[in-house]
């Protein structure tokens, strides 16, 4: 016997919760526990009074299975609100990546000349190496990464996505 | 200035104010400034069980049967994590409890400390909701919350972990206003616009189906006087999930039995042929579905259900309305009578349904000299018709045969552990129910393995004076087990065996309570005539055919219509998808 896989799609979930002690566990928890996948999650207090969060989610499942993530995470006592930003259509996500960089000769030139390219900015610099700063989506981040690994690619961190509805209204 | 209580005296205020007045409960280091505080005071009754395990069955018996919620105080460490099988089993079945725990002083959390355990991590996804109170100032208003959340929208545990040194500090208590959640809001009025559809569904429906579960029991009463409001008025069939059992009467003749694995073939075939279902607080579990692309492939389906996670979960519906039940059939019930719909004409429909009735499912074979555990749940039924008893279970095939073979008129009678599964629940539940319900006739239907799951609890029945009954039907074998040994592993009966019982009878005497065996088909009625004219606990150790299997029974993996209906239909051995299933 062999087992099923089924095809999933991407989201990008925006989810505002109570900003109490344990509420990135119950929400990463219960994505283990009922065996849904997290792409990458970011989250921060984002109220004056510091008592809301927003947590960003990036998921991929199928839709019937999108549509229990959502329910899933609503009825968690202190989830406000659950927003598919992928579904609701118009929103901007970004991400935000330091890439270090180590060479020297042909391939020092190129990876400055690559950063110029995708607009990421030199924040530390020393003979042998570069840090590159990079914003953007998680696709181009991708593939500044893939371009540096040619070129002497040492470390990388990524803050996983943020994502926010486009116009004036909140979503 | 108002004056300062302790923590552990705000706990008892809070609980008051409430209106609580039991606890189960055991000791232990981290709850001793509770203790103390329940020492000075009479309003709160502390039953004290034998393990912490019995103490969330007894709270979740306690709910069950009188509709308030439990309540547990347990230690840290061990007493915390004995008491997660209770607090996951009322998750799984939505009962509300509220479940107090110790924890070790703020300043040692983290440090490994003696009987430290990380409860709100452990209890994280086995509750409703949580809390550690680090604050005195905070608790009570956390005791507050946790009662309303454990007890609104879809009921179900709450754990409050209070350190120690939260216990002993100070800090003042105001007994709240109305709880206002920022986050929680259940929804519990239906849409009208919604209600208006699903009643002209139903009105339109040739071959519908009511398909009710325990959010109907979780309602409360009204609710299930609406469901025979709504029955009665649509003229539809109505089945049940093994938690509604006792919304609908059994004794109705609209009344087609248990559905799903072990249901009946009326109400499992109705549902396969039905053009409309009615999903009322169910939740479409694998036990009731079977194959799920072979579920009911023809009916258009309504689902009312308070936990909007609940609906196209397993089974993708027409008309899915957010909502508690209760209010649902209440204003589907309104609608129908101020449309005046007229009484639907399903003669039809009855008549197929007739047909599957004449099968007459539930039959099973004579045992000759040894008495049929079914014969033995029909007898204990006779015998207590008219004492409206609750019974408890454990788990296994004598579960099934209660459900199958003992009817139940009203709510809160049956107290089963249906999502979990938990053997060792009937004992602890049979005595919260008992607290509860203190004139009560109060029976667990017991298998001779399950009831050694939780056995220690015979001491508690004894030293509360609680006269519950304790009926095993000893098939010396985890029967369930050899059932499904029988069915998919050709007979290989690994390990379930009930090797080396003990002398039930004299383990009750020895307890302090009344022991009975039954061994003879002849004896049964005078045996449980002295089980239910006996005045304290009692234990019947009822010897029946070691071999008989629970049927109909549809295996997992297969389509309602797929159900085995005798012995003689099994087979041997199944492949790998099927031995996948549980
Ligand atoms: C705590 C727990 N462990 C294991 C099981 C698996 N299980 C289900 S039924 C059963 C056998 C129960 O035997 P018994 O109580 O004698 O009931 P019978 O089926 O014989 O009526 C077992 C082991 C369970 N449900 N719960
Ligand atoms: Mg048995």
């Amino acid at each position: 016997m062999h087992i099923k896989e089924e095809l999933a799609e991407r989201h990008t979930l925006s989810v505002l919760v109570d900003n109490e002690p344990g509420i990135l566990a119950r929400i990463a928890g219960m994505f283990t526990a009922r065996g849904y996948n997290i792409e990458s999650l970011t989250v921060t207090d984002v109220s004056e009074d510091q008592s809301v969060s927003r947590i960003t989610i990036v998921t991929s499942a199928s839709s019937h299975v999108m549509e229990q993530i959502i329910a899933q995470l609503d009825r968690l006592v202190p989830v406000h609100r659950v927003t598919d930003l992928t579904a609701f259509g118009p929103h901007v996500e970004r991400e935000l990546a330091l890439v270090k960089v180590a060479g020297r000769g042909d391939d020092r030139i190129e990876a400055l000349r690559l950063a110029d390219v995708y607009r990421a900015r030199v924040v530390d610099a020393t003979t042998a190496s570069f840090i590159f700063e990079l914003t953007g989506s998680t696709d181009k981040i991708d593939s500044f990464v893939a371009l540096m690994r040619e070129v002497g690619l040492v470390e990388v961190a990524r803050t996983g996505v943020v994502a926010i509805a486009r116009g004036a209204e909140a979503a | 200035m108002q004056a300062e209580k302790s923590g552990a005296d705000i706990l008892i205020e809070a609980l008051c104010d409430i209106g609580v007045d039991t606890i189960f409960g055991y000791p232990g280091g981290a709850v001793l400034p509770i203790y103390d505080a329940l020492f000075n005071q009479s309003r709160i009754r502390h039953i004290l069980v034998r393990q912490e395990g019995g103490a969330v069955h007894a709270a979740e018996g306690y709910a069950r049967s009188t509709g308030k919620p439990g309540v547990v105080l347990v230690t840290s460490g061990p007493g915390a994590t004995n008491a997660i099988t209770g607090i996951t089993d009322a998750l799984m079945d939505s009962i509300p409890i509220v479940v107090i725990t110790g924890q070790v002083a703020t300043h040692l959390i983290g440090t490994d400390a003696f009987q430290e355990a990380d409860t709100v991590g452990l209890t994280r996804h086995c509750t409703k909701h949580n809390y550690l109170v680090k604050d005195p100032a905070k608790l009570g208003g956390v005791i507050h919350e946790a009662f309303h959340i454990a007890t609104s929208g879809r009921p179900g545990p709450v754990v409050i972990d209070i350190p120690k040194d939260v216990q002993v500090a100070t800090a003042p208590y105001k007994k709240p206003g109305p709880i206002e959640h920022r986050a929680y809001r259940p929804q519990v009025r239906p849409e009208t616009a919604l209600i208006e559809a699903a009643v002209e569904m139903l009105a339109a429906a040739e071959r519908p189906i009511l398909y009710t579960g325990g959010g109907i029991i979780n309602a409360g009463p009204g609710a299930s006087q609406m469901l025979r409001e709504l029955a009665r008025l649509s003229c539809a069939p109505v089945t049940s999930t093994l938690m509604g059992l006792g919304a609908f009467p059994a004794s109705s003749p609209q009344w087609l039995g248990m559905l799903g694995m072990h249901g009946t073939y009326e109400a499992n075939m109705a549902m396969n042929k039905a053009d409309l279902m009615v999903c009322l607080g169910a939740r479409f579990d694998d036990r009731v579905t079977g194959r799920l692309d072979a579920f009911s492939p023809q009916s258009r389906k309504v689902h009312i259900d308070i936990d909007r996670s609940s609906i196209n979960k397993n089974i993708r519906v027409d008309l899915p309305i957010v909502a508690d039940v209760g209010r649902a059939i209440e204003d589907m019930v309104k609608l129908w009578k101020a449309r005046q719909h007229p009484k639907s004409d399903l003669a039809e429909w009855w008549r197929r349904i007739e047909g599957w009735r004449a099968r007459d499912s539930l039959a099973f074979p004579g045992g000759g000299k040894e008495i049929m555990p079914q014969a033995a749940v029909k007898a204990l039924f006779a015998a207590t018709r008219g004492r409206d008893p609750i019974v408890t279970t454990e788990v296994g095939q004598h579960q099934m045969w209660a459900a199958q073979h003992f009817g139940f008129e009203g709510p809160n009678k049956w107290l089963t552990s249906g999502g979990l599964g938990t053997m060792g629940y009937g004992l602890p539940a049979a005595i919260g129910a008992q607290i509860g319900n203190p004139r009560a006739l109060v029976i667990d239907i017991a298998g001779e393995a399950s009831i050694q799951m939780n056995i220690q609890e015979m001491a508690t029945a004894t030293q509360y004076r609680l006269p519950v009954k304790v009926f095993i039907l000893n098939n010396q074998y985890m029967g369930m087990v050899r059932q499904w040994q029988e069915l998919s592993y050709a007979g290989r009966y690994a390990e379930s065996y009930s090797d080396s019982l003990p002398d039930f009878v004299a383990l009750a005497e020895a307890y302090g309570w009344t022991g009975i065996r039954i061994e003879d088909p002849g004896d049964l009625e005078d045996g449980i005539a002295r089980m239910l004219a006996a005045e304290g606990p009692v234990m019947v150790d009822c010897v029946v055919a070691k071999l008989a299997n629970c049927f109909p029974m549809i295996p997992s993996g297969a389509a309602h219509t797929e159900m085995l209906l005798h012995d003689a239909e099994v087979s041997g051995e199944m492949d790998d998808e099927a031995k996948a299933l549980v």
